[in-house]
């Protein structure tokens, strides 16, 4: 693959992205540590996983290496997994 | 040409999921928050991976990018109802300014009448 440094607009993409990410995983922390209820901590996982997926493919779009990709499908699918698991566990939580 | 259609995408995905963080930061309940995420959030992964498809026009990452893109769009709605349903359950309060309650009001009603069948077999308010 050929260096970002041959494409200035392509850098300049990248490190936009990472910046707006970071703002994101920011905004996500402050709902974390703010958010009244259990629901709304969970949500924020679903956030910071996207944004997770986000960070994992502009690093491949930096260094050239797909191969990160994997990590993209691993956390896709299990952040499913921790969603049904949490919504089983909050109804159990009520039911008893 | 191809780095400014890259480029584009990358910036335009990353600007969906800063959307999607901004309405997780102002809006005022779990369920707006909620839908902020499950659509911004997964548009700006979809759009990431585009681009990452155009850059690297590979067999593997097309399949791997389809797959990341098939699993955020089956799983992100399920997930989102799931949660939903068990805030409302939760009593999680509403924001201001909502029109109407339909589960609450299905609740409401099976309470009143337990013996209609049909009707709690419809709704289903039981089952989560």
């Amino acid at each position: 693959m050929e260096s970002l440094e041959a494409y200035p607009i392509l850098n300049f993409a990248v490190y936009f992205s990472f910046a707006c990410l970071t703002v994101s995983l920011f905004a996500g922390l402050y709902r974390l540590l703010a958010g009244p209820s259990l629901p709304d901590r969970i949500v924020v996982m679903d956030l910071v996983a996207s944004l997770v997926i986000g960070l994992i493919i502009t690093y491949i779009m930096l260094t050239g290496q797909p191969v990160y990709l994997n990590v993209a499908v691993i956390i896709a699918l299990l952040v499913f997994m921790g969603n049904i698991a949490f919504a089983k566990y909050l109804k159990r939580r009520i039911d008893l | 040409m191809m780095e400014w259609i890259v480029s584009i995408l990358l910036i335009s995905g990353s600007l969906f999921m800063l959307v999607a963080a901004i309405g997780v930061v102002k809006l005022s309940d779990v369920y707006m928050r909620m839908h902020a995420i499950t659509k911004a959030a997964s548009l700006g992964a979809i759009l990431m991976l585009a681009a990452v498809l155009l850059w690297h026009p590979q067999w593997i990452v097309a399949i791997e990018a389809l797959m990341v893109v098939l699993f955020v769009i089956l799983t992100a709605p399920i997930g989102a109802h799931m949660l939903a349903r068990v805030a409302h359950r939760m009593k999680v309060p509403i924001g201001e300014g909502y029109v109407m309650d339909e589960l609450q009001e299905a609740i409401d009603r099976k309470e009143m009448d337990p013996d209609a069948q049909e009707e709690g077999k419809s709704i289903d308010a039981e089952k989560l």
